[in-house]
Order: structure tokens, then sequence, then C-alpha cells
């Protein structure tokens, strides 16, 4: 009985994670499937989200800036609003040039950000990152708890759909498609496009910010290597990709699916390991069971591949919107 | 003074020279395939791993060692471009810049899976910095490293300027549909553009590696530092690369000086935020760059 609760314990954890990936997913899908905009940094959006719930939520200490014990739905208000802010700004310098230059652009700022964390100790304790970060419900007994915080995640993945849904089908998302199927004739048609693309990307930053804060809040933890910025950002890509660039459905269970599998492959590669004869091991490297972890990101590079090739429009192709 | 120029303008003038080198493929697969390669830093560090397995089985001084892996690195490119790069042609380049996106993480876990996180080494110990002039000093392998940049460059400027295939490539990178009218081979234009990329990536890469060590992550942390140097030297500009990545790694050694009181003016964790101001502000103030780049 106890082994089935374990498993039921971590069946919760992996849908709860899933479903902050979903929202990650669901703010590129507005970045990349609306508007074509190539964010390589959304690890560094994320990073914002986390530390400012992080910081905004925390009891006072020494280690770390903090202390301000403010309610959740501010703390994730406010993080969303820095990492708007951020967005702006790249976007007020990289939107009028081609989405390459907004690429090069976003994986710095997740850089730099990454250096911020990692290096004003003061702020954030450094590496060793900021602990018990509150969480909600936690006060309530196991299983509840979890289950509470699965629920609130499952209605923030809800709203997000609704709304990029309601904004896809909008007079706003078909100018967003057609801006980004072809520029010219949509600025022909008098539409603002650098306006239009701001929009996308800020929207797109701050949903990123949001699944950030839910983060810290559910690990209870953060430090800079939770948002291991490359490996992350690029896992979200391949959600999105693989469950159909441009369709809100598909952004959410590329995420969910992608999650099961990279979780999925982490606890088959682990099991494989641990099984290897000893006298075989010997021949082996010793940090065998740490470069096998790299296989896996090989692996999913590999499917990002084949999906771009052959399957570009993903599981669930986009559905143009219709006006009625 | 010295110990200015001894401890900040040398070591600036050593980066500038990997970047430099880093940028021109970076520069070049820009202006003539049209799209920002996210793999070219991991060109570098394969092409240090290279060196670092023919130094190690071999013994190989690391300067023997290093025309093998430039090769040997141009035609990992090659096969890159043949696999992952060539089915896109037609597509829109952003298609380029995330399938390149997925192999810099393809190629980052390989070298990770086949020869371990752990750092190695491939230049011969700690040598005595040769004194000029009773002050100034320099370390046998800076001179090397600035040597060799030298050679590499002459070479690519004696290819782009006196051969038919460096004509070709300039010629792509102003236009490529003139230039496809006018019969040139534009495949094997690309093919060339792979194989002077990569080979000077790998290049690059030994350099830093006997200039610091070999890492898995080596190539990566110098890729905004090469972005924003093609940029400032102008998209599609082999020389703009090569004094955008001077500029660059002089910055970013000088903003660690203590130009104001004893502090660093900027601490040297923050050195990559400074080739990234540098970029902003000429994506800002001149897109173009210096040498009057492409825009797209």
């Amino acid at each position: 009985m106890d082994l089935f609760y374990g498993y039921f314990l971590y069946a919760i954890s992996l849908v709860t994670i899933g479903g902050i990936y979903a929202i990650l997913t669901l703010g590129l899908n507005i970045q990349w499937g609306f508007a074509g905009l190539f964010n390589a940094g959304i690890a560094g959006f994320f990073a914002i989200g986390a530390y400012s719930a992080a910081i905004l939520t925390t009891m006072p200490t020494d280690r770390h800036l903090g202390g301000y014990e403010m309610p959740y739905i501010v703390a994730a208000l406010v993080a969303m609003v820095a990492s708007g802010l951020i967005a702006w700004v790249i976007g007020k310098i990289c939107l009028r040039l081609r989405s390459d230059y907004l690429a090069i652009a976003t994986i710095g700022i997740a850089e730099i950000i990454r250096l911020v964390f990692k290096n004003e100790v003061w702020a954030t304790n450094g590496h060793r990152g900021i602990s018990e970060v509150p969480k909600p419900f936690e006060g309530l007994p196991q299983p509840w708890n979890d289950l509470a915080f699965l629920a609130i995640v499952g209605l923030i993945v809800l709203a997000v759909y609704l709304l990029s849904e309601r904004a896809h089908k909008s007079p706003w998302g078909r100018v967003m498609t057609a801006i980004r199927e072809n520029e010219p004739a949509s600025h022909a048609a008098g539409k603002n496009i650098e306006t239009f693309r701001m929009q996308g990307f800020v929207i797109g930053s701050m949903i990123m910010a949001l699944a950030g804060a839910m983060m810290s809040h559910y690990l209870k933890f953060i430090n800079p290597a939770v948002s291991e910025p490359i490996a992350s950002t690029f896992l979200v890509w391949v959600m999105l990709i693989v469950g159909g660039s441009g369709n809100n459905k598909g952004a959410i269970i590329g995420a969910f699916l992608m999650w099961f599998i990279w979780s999925g492959t982490e606890l088959v590669l682990s099991t494989i390991v641990q099984n290897i004869p000893p006298d075989l091991l010997s021949y082996l490297p010793a940090d065998l069971s740490v470069r096998l972890a790299y296989v896996r990101i090989f692996m999913i590079g590999l499917l990002l591949q084949i999906f771009l090739q052959k399957y570009p429009s993903g599981i669930f192709p986009e559905k143009r919107p219709i006006a009625r | 003074m010295f110990e200015f120029i001894n401890f900040y303008f040398i070591p600036g003038l050593i980066l500038g020279c990997i970047y430099a080198l880093g940028a021109i493929g970076i520069t070049l697969t820009f202006g003539i395939l049209r799209f920002a390669n996210f793999s070219h830093g991991e060109n570098m560090t394969i092409g240090a791993y290279f060196a670092y397995t023919l130094v190690s089985l071999f013994g190989m001084h690391p300067l023997l060692a290093m025309p093998i892996a430039m090769a040997l690195t141009a035609f990992v490119a090659l096969g890159v471009d043949r696999y992952f790069y060539r089915p896109f042609r037609s597509s829109p380049s952003i298609m380029l810049v995330m399938a390149s996106f997925g192999i810099m993480l393809m190629a980052q876990s390989i070298i990770q899976f086949t020869w371990g996180t752990q750092v190695k080494t491939i230049s011969p110990g700690i040598q005595r910095p040769i004194k000029l002039f009773d002050y100034l000093m320099i370390s046998p392998k800076h001179l090397i490293i600035i040597a060799c940049t030298l050679v590499l460059v002459f070479i690519v400027h004696y290819l782009l300027t006196y051969t038919k295939t460096g004509k070709a490539m300039r010629a792509m990178a102003d236009s490529p549909e003139l230039a496809r009218l006018t019969g040139i081979n534009t495949e094997g234009v690309i093919r060339t553009t792979w194989i002077i990329g990569g080979g000077l990536a790998a290049a690059a890469g030994v350099l830093l590696a006997i200039d610091t060590q070999v890492q898995t992550l080596m190539g990566f942390q110098l890729l905004l530092p090469m972005f924003a140097a093609a940029i400032l030297g102008g998209i599609g500009k082999p020389y703009g690369a090569i004094a955008g990545g001077l500029i660059i790694g002089v910055a970013e050694e000088l903003c660690t000086y203590p130009w104001i009181g004893t502090e660093p003016l900027i601490a040297p964790n923050y050195k990559a935020g400074v080739a990234f101001a540098i970029m902003v502000i000429m994506l800002i103030w001149r897109p173009s760059g210096l040498f009057k780049g492409k825009v797209f």
C-alpha cells in the first residue's frame, strides 16, 4: 500500500511540474506560434519570475534580500511586470530587425540574468539559492497539500489556455497570424507591425515569469541551477514544436508528453546504470551515470530535428482563426 | 603603466584574437547562409577536444595537432550541414536558427558524453614569461596565439581576395539570387563557407585551450562575444569580424581595470555583460556595424 501511495505522490509531482511546463509552453506559443518571434532565453524570464516570487514572499532572513512576506498573487503580479519590462526593453532594441537578432539578444539577456542571480549574493544568496520559499496550502496534510497545489496549477493552465484561445481567434490574433505569414502585406494593410510583435513578446514573457513563480513556490527553493539555462529553454522549445506551434491545445499536450518522456527516460537510464554487472562496470568510465544524462539531451535534440524536418507543424497542426 | 599593459591590454588582445577567429565563421555563415548559427561555439569546443585527443594519445605538440583538428572539425561542420541545415535551404531562415539551436545542444551532449565533464589541459605546464624592455612581459603561449592568428587571418585574406571561390563567396554574401544567376555554384560556396568557418573555429578553440583549458562549455561561453564581434564589425564582413573581435576582447579586459579608485570598474564576473552591452549599443545606433555589413 505504501508503494502505491509513493507512486501516487510521484504521479502528482509529475503532473504538477508538467503543468508548469505547459504554462511556459503556452507563453512561448504566443511568442513563436502567434508572432513568429524566436526567444532563446526562456530560462531568463522563467528565472526572473522564480526569483521575484521567492524574494517577495519569504520570511525575513539575513542570507538574502527578502522578508516582504507579500501575498502570493501580489508577488506573482510583480514577477510578471518585471519580466514584461525586460521583454519590452529587449523588444524595443531588436524587434525592428529580423528575428535572428532577437534570438541572439534573448540568449544574451538570459545569460546575464543568470550571472546576476549567481553573483549578487546579498540579494540571492548566490549559488546556494533561496530556500524556505512558502508554498500555498502547505499546512494541509499530505496528499491534500500537493493536490491543492496541483489544482492551482491546473486552474492557471486552464486560464492561460482560454485567454490564448480567445486571443488567437480575436482580431488581434488574426493580425498576428497575418504579420507572421506576410509582413509586407500586413504593413500595407495599415498594421503597426512592431507594436503587435511587442505585445506578443511582452505577454509571452509575462506568462513565462508566472510559470517561474509557480515553480519556486512548488519546489520551495530556487537557485541559479534550477533554471539550468540552455537545457530548460530547449526543452520548452521541443515541447512546442512537437505539440504543434500555433495550437494552444498542442502546446499543452506537447508539454505534458515531453515532460513525461523526459522524466521517464531519466528513470529508465538510472535503472539501467544500477543493473550493470559490477565486472562490466569496471571497464566503463566512473562518471557513467553523469555522462548518460547527456544522452537524454542528445535524443531530445534529435527528436526536435526530426520534427522540424519531417513534421514541422507538430502533432496538432495550427488551426487558422476564421473570421465570422 | 606596464602593469596595465601586461595584465589587461595583452590578455585582452589574446582574447580578441580568439574572438576574431571565431567571429569570422559566424559572420560568413550569417552573410552567406543568412542565419545566426548558434552551434558555432560547439565547433570551437569540438576542435579543442580533437586537439586534446591527439595531444594525449600521440603526445603531439598542440600546434601540430591544430591543423588536424581544424580539418576534422571542418569535416564535422560539412556533415552537420548536409544532414541538418541543407533540408532547410528554401525554408524561412528562422528554421535554420532553430535547427542550429538544437545542434548546439546535441553537440554539447555528445562532447560531454564522450570526453566527460572534467576540465583538461593541453598546454605544457607553466612557462616563464619573456621580458621585453625590462618591464613588458609576454608569455610564450601568448606569442604563439598572436602568431597563429596572424597566419590564419593572412590565409583567409588571400582566399577571399585572390581566389575565385573567395570572390564567389563575397558575391553570394552580397546577393544570393544574383550570384546564382551568374552561374556561381552556390552549394560549392556554402561548402567552402563551412570549411573556412569550421576550421577557424577549431583553431580558435585550440588556441583558447592552449591559453586556458579544455572544457565542455568553452565554445558556448564564447558564443555571445563572437556574435557581438560579428555585429560590431558588420554582418558578412570578415575584416569587420576581426576588428570586432579584437575590440571586444580588449574592451572586456579593460573594463576590469580599476579606472576609478582601486576596485575593478566592472567585476570580472560580469565580463560577458560588456560584449552584450557593446552589441546592444550597435543594434540601436548602427545595426550595419563598423564595416557597413548587412542588416536583415
